[in-house]
């Protein structure tokens, strides 16, 4: 009995190491931030980013075509010389959610990136870059589009 | 399992030119089908890139990147040779992972 009992909290506390092992990981893994995804407005995301309010930088160079006529497939790229930039995320203003995607740089890599977008309607588009240091740039773009991307 | 990922990764200058072209659905949860019912979100949520198994780009998306996703980014100091892979998880809990060699 004794052995049996010392046994049962034996494999308990394991249970609660790989458990705490576990969860770790996992944690550490599903970094995606929902609250920003979810975020309807400029503001929601940069809320949900949990950045300060972006300042305009003529830095940041941000190509979005005038007109798109296709919202399905909007080509967007974004490439800056700031220094210390770590990360940049695409916005669209007028889409159901309004943060696309975020992109995050290490050193290894040139703080450029080039994608495609879906657009809903004609909108501004942000390109909003991030430093290390929490300061926050922004270039912006009006997009046209003539069929929208999202929904029925 | 997903169709695999076309990449091309070029040295251009002092660095490697990486195309990344996925085969995703990418659906928004908007859209209804024919019969009016709301088709679920099903997208792309985190891109990784790595450059011969060093983490070099992490990405995180929403529903609003385009249906089978294109992106292109710029890796310092690769050379012809080096591996690039890019491995990606959807919202479904999906996962996939190809790689390339520069050239």
């Amino acid at each position: 009995m004794q052995n049996r009992r010392e046994m049962m909290r034996r494999s308990a506390a394991v249970a609660a190491l790989l458990a705490g092992a576990g969860v770790l990981p996992a944690r550490a893994q599903s970094a995606y931030n929902r609250a920003a995804f979810e975020g309807k407005s400029v503001d929601e995301v940069i809320k949900g980013l949990g950045i300060a309010k972006p300042v305009e930088s003529k830095d940041i160079a941000f190509t979005a075509p005038d007109i798109a006529e296709n919202g399905a497939v909007v080509p967007i790229a974004a490439s800056t010389t700031l220094p210390g930039v770590q990360r940049i995320a695409f916005l669209v203003e007028k889409n159901p959610t309004t943060l696309a995607g975020v992109f995050d740089f290490t050193d290894a890599v040139e703080t450029s990136v080039k994608t495609r977008i879906k657009m809903g309607q004609t909108s501004n588009v942000l390109a909003v870059a991030i430093t290390g240091d929490g300061k926050v740039f922004y270039a912006q773009k009006e997009v046209k589009v003539t069929l929208g991307g999202c929904g029925g | 399992m997903s169709d695999p990922m076309r990449i091309r990764a070029q040295v251009q200058g002092s660095g490697a030119v990486v195309r990344v072209l996925m085969a995703h659905e990418m659906e928004t949860g908007l859209r209804k089908d024919a019969a009016g019912k709301t088709i679920p979100a099903w997208h792309i949520t985190e891109v990784t890139a790595a450059l011969n198994g060093k983490t070099v780009l992490t990405a995180q998306w929403g529903t609003a990147i385009a249906k089978n996703p294109f992106t292109e980014f710029v890796v310092k100091g690769a050379k012809a040779g080096d591996r690039i892979t890019i491995a990606w998880v959807d919202n479904r809990g999906d996962r996939r992972s190809d790689e390339a060699v520069i050239a």
